[in-house]
């Protein structure tokens, strides 16, 4: 049950107030938003439910009731998060050096890909000396990238060959990469920033700009066209959510949000019934499908600010609920979302070989998935102390205190 | 030792016809197996000509390999289950298949199919190599779709068949986009879709073959291939039905 209500409420939300517009250097400390914690918190378990293939708890989880998914709300938080972060950089030290800090994190992330990419080579090698079987002498063409170690490794390190489950990290580097630029324009001229972000991605959809990836295609998160969701979340937490507040509290916005909820989760009801899919007809799935998720899709899009517009309307910034202590879990998980990320990954591969090795019987999917969420968990909980006790220690604070204020990390 | 071998397999091939029609195995997936479409070349084949030529056109995933392989793949059964099925046509089914092909190689041979050998069915399955070798999804529909249109242009129906289901890989082969991509191309051009990967994944959660099972030997692939032909004679018998039902001269 826990899933399903986290799915519902899954949506972050741009914050009515408060966003940090007033540019004085020691301004008192704008309030935590607890919000864009839980929900990248709840973000990062269901992308660590998605990835468990077959999983039964993953059918709880968004994307089988509409269109869009947790990717879009952990790339808007993140582009809201490192907005608000490197923002307050950008004022008070200038471009030059907050540039240098998001190029930073950018790398951090780049390792953190590698190190995932390892565990990945760890488990397809393991499988193939552990497996073989007649009917799939097909499939087993997946372990050619062991046999070429030369071409595998280089294309990863490149960022071109990219195991399953594992394109979200190389999207937010490239977002990263670019968003120096970006972010100096957005302090300036919002308007005219989210509107370049709005031409790059209807260029790229037009002209079919990708990243090419090996052995072949292109990448699985267009960069050019998901950027449009992290400068979207980039704007709302410099101000842009303060000027639309009204707009999307408004009962006309709400009630359009409502019904297109409705109209999706429908839709996405025939993906699970065929049966039903003969209701629906012919020239609304000519219009709607493919659903390109690669691209960012409109509809994508339009589900998830959805899905906000309706969470912010029943999420406030002060609701009580968020100093719950049942809240607390998701709210550690999204306050260390790399770590955590990262580690559901690992965790994703892990529940899979449980399933390979041992059984994928019904109880061990379930325990499987409540056991990764738990670790998620428990790893946030650790990672919160050592940051805690290192914030003790004399002299550790040269850095400054700003990655933690709004959701975490950037 | 030729003979020897020329035995064993015939032996094989009957052990997999037996176990298959013994066991109802193959049946607990006849659900997952239905078409609203027509097949009328298949039809007009039958009806008119008593002949039924059928291409299977696909990679790796339609032969077994080692020997006598091939008799015991699904293409080969299908032949023998239709040649039982319908008595007084003259059923034959061959078969071009590679292994590692993308959709799109196995397209480019359609033309010289459709020149050379005028089958009134092509069985198309794909999507293991492209989802392994990472072809962007919408170049794959695309493809498909092309694929069809010719296939159709040159007086063949088609059946699509898309991927097999291997839990031993699922976390490292990204087969789902794929396969939608194809069920978008089977409703939008209105061909029959065997879809092999719900069926095996059904067979697996009912325990009804090990697809976890390291093995070396070929028995359980043999039996997988006999249910897979018993349920593609089952869909044409479906479609061709429904062409008799409500003939059009569409198309």
């Amino acid at each position: 049950m826990l899933y399903r209500r986290a799915q519902i409420r899954s949506a972050p939300n741009p914050p009515d107030s408060a966003a940090p517009k007033a540019a004085a250097a020691p301004a008192p400390s704008p309030q935590r938003d607890l919000r864009l914690d839980l929900f990248r918190g709840i973000a990062l378990w269901l992308i660590f439910l998605d990835h468990i293939p077959s999983n039964v708890v993953s059918w709880a989880t968004i994307r089988n009731f509409g269109f869009s998914d947790a990717a879009e709300i952990f790339i808007f938080i993140s582009g809201y998060t490192a907005a608000f972060v490197y923002g307050r950089a950008m004022r008070d030290r200038g471009v030059i050096v907050a540039g240098a800090r998001i190029l930073k994190r950018a790398w951090q992330i780049y390792v953190a890909h590698m190190f995932l990419f390892v565990i990945y080579m760890a488990e397809i090698a393991y499988v193939s000396s552990s497996f073989e079987n007649p009917l799939y002498h097909e499939e087993m063409g997946i372990f050619d990238f062991l046999k070429q170690p030369d071409v595998t490794l280089i294309q990863a390190l490149l960022l071109k060959f990219k195991p399953v489950n594992m394109d979200v990290l190389p999207l937010y580097i490239v977002l990263l990469l670019g968003f120096p630029p970006m972010l100096w324009l957005l302090l300036r001229q919002p308007t005219l920033a989210l509107a370049a972000s709005t031409l790059l991605y209807a260029l790229t959809w037009h002209f079919g700009w990708n990243l090419p990836a090996y052995p072949s295609g292109s990448w699985w998160f267009n960069p050019f066209a998901w950027q449009l969701l992290f400068v979207l979340g980039a704007w709302c937490a410099l101000g842009g959510a303060e000027r639309i507040g009204r707009f999307i509290r408004s009962p006309w916005v709400l009630g359009l949000a409502a019904a297109y909820l409705v109209f999706a989760f429908l839709i996405a009801m025939t993906w699970q019934f065929s049966a039903l899919a003969t209701y629906v007809p012919r020239w609304l799935s000519e219009a709607m499908y493919p659903i390109d998720k690669i691209n960012l899709d409109v509809l994508r899009i339009a589900h998830f600010l959805a899905l906000a517009a309706i969470t912010i309307r029943f999420v406030p910034r002060d609701w009580p609920g968020l100093e719950s202590s049942w809240l607390r879990p998701a709210i550690l998980c999204g306050q260390h979302s790399l770590e955590i990320f990262c580690l559901g990954i690992f965790l994703s591969f892990a529940g899979h070989f449980v399933f390979n090795e041992f059984s994928d019987a019904l109880f061990v999917q379930v325990l499987v998935s409540a056991a990764g969420i738990a670790i998620m968990w428990a790893a946030a909980a650790l990672i919160s102390w050592y940051k805690k006790i290192e914030g003790r220690s004399p002299g550790s604070r040269s850095k400054p205190p700003d990655a933690d204020l709004a959701g975490g990390e950037a | 030792m030729r003979t020897l071998s020329v035995d064993a397999l015939v032996i094989l091939a009957c052990m997999g016809a037996a176990l298959a029609a013994d066991s109802p195995d193959c049946a607990v997936a006849a659900h997952l197996v239905n078409t609203e479409y027509r097949l009328p070349r298949v039809a007009a084949a039958i009806d008119k000509m008593h002949q039924l030529d059928i291409e299977v056109v696909g990679a790796g995933s339609s032969t077994l390999i080692g020997p006598g392989g091939v008799d015991l793949a699904y293409p080969a059964r299908l032949q023998a289950i239709l040649s039982k099925r319908l008595p007084a046509v003259k059923t034959k089914v061959v078969t071009n298949v590679k292994s590692r092909r993308s959709a799109a190689e196995m397209a480019e041979s359609f033309e010289k199919i459709l020149m050379e050998e005028k089958p009134a069915l092509i069985i198309w399955q794909s999507g293991t190599v492209d989802a392994i070798t990472g072809v962007d999804p919408e170049d794959y529909r695309a493809t498909l779709d092309e694929g069809v249109e010719t296939l159709h242009a040159g007086g063949a129906d088609v059946v699509l068949m898309n991927q097999q289901y291997s839990p031993r890989t699922e976390s490292m082969i990204a087969i789902q986009a794929y396969a939608d991509n194809m069920r978008l191309v089977s409703q939008q051009r209105e061909v029959p879709l065997l879809d092999r990967l719900a069926i095996m994944k059904h067979w697996s959660e009912l325990g009804v073959f090990d697809l976890y099972a390291a093995t070396r030997k070929v028995e359980m692939a043999a039996r997988i291939h006999d249910c897979i032909a018993q349920l593609l004679a089952d869909l044409i018998h479906d479609g061709v039905k429904l062409s008799r039902e409500q003939p059009r001269a569409d198309r």
